[in-house]
């Protein structure tokens, strides 16, 4: 792949990630910031292929210690998000 | 590997970014967030497949490092209290910059020969990586109470961060000027270390109160951390999905700046005038006036319209439950019941909305200060719990204080402000409150979960 098409893709999901963000009410803060948290877990997949690449047994180790934090990042990361936002309830659905 | 399994995996990646684009933009919406969050961990999964069909994959060690992590994320996400959650988002945060950081190392110890664009991409995940790692564990120490919320200032620390700038850039250069060799891998070890020191030394000085700026700027750390490492690897849906979080990052930064009216270079580099400015701060005059739990509960018996403003100090005496029992209480006695809550109100943007979330307490009830604030002067009584620096009305009136021009619920407008409080200490940053001694402020001493009990139980008794 080319360096050039790689900066593109780049600098515009810079431009779309702005665009998606800017008009959130501020009760949703905590479960976007700590959902797109968990986006960003998306390393586990250079992890992974780090895992296979290693040289040496070094490098391997690397790569498998990047793997487990990325994994606890993504696992982590989307169950807490999805339980904070199990919590917001709507008026009608569960009203005592 | 054929082609044809090469375009499957490819389109494995697109469907994957598609899913975090899709899932972000569900996570704006209250409605759709939660179904939001289990698309973009379906774009997640996805992505995991996919790659996993790539080549030359070491299956026991790629199974070692799913299982284990996947087994510490599960039992973290399972027990983690609602309360803590500002430390376990700093935590998790800090565990992806340090995924980038180790992919990059990775990738120097095993491929030091590479071309010059991915020896700029090793680096550039290298350095915000290690910041994003170093800084999450920092603020993630201030905020579950390991270390002082307090700025920490060693002495010319402003010195000593712009030595490793230096540094840093010198080792940069080096980096991609020098050939392969051992005396490189020492640089590059160097530059590891100086990396980690800049996230320590750059966040230990700001206060725990501007928290909810430095977590959101460390989440687009490891944002771009990851877009880096795509770099590394030369994968677009890293990128992509890097680039996402960097960018929404930055404008959840933004937004916490905007709400505490500082630029981000103030919160950032304020600690180094922390001992200054709080002497300047004006003192107030005038007597705070105290009343008992009974005489607060006939302000309440005879309140139609009730307005809680939660703070920080909700969430330490964890009161959210009581609050929430007192709301109830006050609605089916006639009043209307309202939360107002700031955007900076606690130590991560949105944590006050969790907590209330967490204790049954309705979406709609959850008002933003905007809304609020026009309607305050309608309001019988104000009940301010825990909170201070943002229902300061210094930053209205008084232009010398250092909070001066930051938007702040007005709760002094109310007919009637309840503040909760320990002691007449000042808040965070330090400020004297002017609230408190206003004709219409009655403090409630205490504890903030035993004295919304003890209305509570007022309440019950008649």
């Amino acid at each position: 792949m080319s360096i050039g098409l790689l900066i593109f893709v780049f600098v515009l999901a810079i431009f779309l990630g702005v665009e998606l963000i800017s008009k959130v009410p501020s009760q949703l803060h905590t479960p976007l910031m700590s959902g797109t948290n968990a986006i960003s877990g998306i390393v586990i997949v250079g992890a992974l292929t780090a895992t296979g690449s290693g040289a040496d047994l070094l490098g391997t180790l690397l790569g498998t210690a990047a793997l487990i934090f990325a994994t606890v990042n993504v696992v982590g990361g989307y169950l807490v998000t999805n339980r904070m936002l199990a919590m917001f309830k709507l008026r009608g659905r569960e009203k005592k | 590997m054929t082609d044809y399994s090469q375009t499957l995996i490819d389109l494995g990646y697109i469907a994957a970014s598609i899913l975090f684009i899709v899932g972000i933009k569900m996570l704006g919406r209250p409605e759709r967030a939660r179904r939001g969050n289990l698309v973009s961990a379906l774009g997640m999964l996805i992505a995991i497949v996919a790659v996993l069909f790539e080549c030359c994959l070491d299956f026991t060690w790629v199974i070692t490092g799913l299982v284990i992590g996947s087994l510490i994320g599960l039992i973290a996400a399972r027990t983690v209290k609602m309360t803590s959650m500002p430390q376990m988002v700093a935590l998790l945060n800090g565990f992806g910059g340090i995924a980038s950081f180790l992919v990059g190392w990775e990738n120097f110890h095993s491929q030091p020969d590479n071309t010059l664009f991915v020896q700029v991409a090793v680096i550039l995940a290298v350095l915000i990586g290690g910041v994003a790692f170093s800084g999450s564990l920092v603020a993630y120490g201030k905020l579950a109470g390991k270390i002082s919320g307090r700025p920490i200032l060693i002495s010319q620390h402003r010195w000593l961060n712009i030595a490793i700038l230096a540094a840093l850039m010198i080792c940069g250069a080096l980096l991609i000027y020098f050939p392969p060799g051992p005396l490189l891998y020492v640089v590059f070890v160097l530059f590891m270390v100086l990396s980690l020191a800049l996230g320590v030394f750059g966040v230990i000085p700001i206060g725990g109160a501007d928290m909810p700026v430095v977590i959101a700027l460390l989440n687009s750390c490891s944002g771009l951390a990851a877009s880096a490492a795509g770099f590394i690897i030369l994968n677009n849906v890293l990128i992509v999905a890097g680039s996402l979080v960097g960018a929404s990052g930055l404008i959840l930064t933004g937004i916490m700046c905007k709400a505490m009216n500082r630029s981000l270079g103030n919160v950032l580099f304020s600690g180094f005038q922390a001992v200054s400015s709080t002497a300047a701060t004006t003192t107030v005059q005038g007597e705070p006036k105290p009343i008992t739990p009974e005489e607060a509960y006939y302000i309440l018996e005879a309140a139609r319209s009730v307005v809680i403003v939660p703070g920080y100090g909700m969430a330490v005496a964890q009161a959210q439950h009581a609050v929430r029992e007192l709301g109830e209480i006050l609605e089916n006695n006639g009043a209307e019941v309202r939360y107002a809550i700031h955007p900076v109100a606690g130590r991560m943007p949105g944590h006050m909305n969790v907590l209330l979330a967490e204790a049954n307490v309705l979406y709609e009830q959850l008002a933003e200060m905007d809304d609020v604030n026009p309607i305050m002067e309608t309001v019988d009584v104000c009940i301010v719990i825990g909170a201070n620096d943002v229902v300061n009305p210094a930053a209205r009136e008084i232009e010398s204080s250092p909070i001066y021009g930051m938007p702040v619920i007005n709760a002094d407008k109310a007919r009637t402000v309840l503040i909760l409080k320990r002691s007449m200490a000042a808040g965070f940053a330090g400020v004297d409150n002017p609230l408190f001694v206003k004709e219409n402020a009655r403090m409630l001493f205490g504890d903030a979960k035993a004295t919304v009990q003890q209305l509570v139980a007022e309440f019950k008794e008649s």
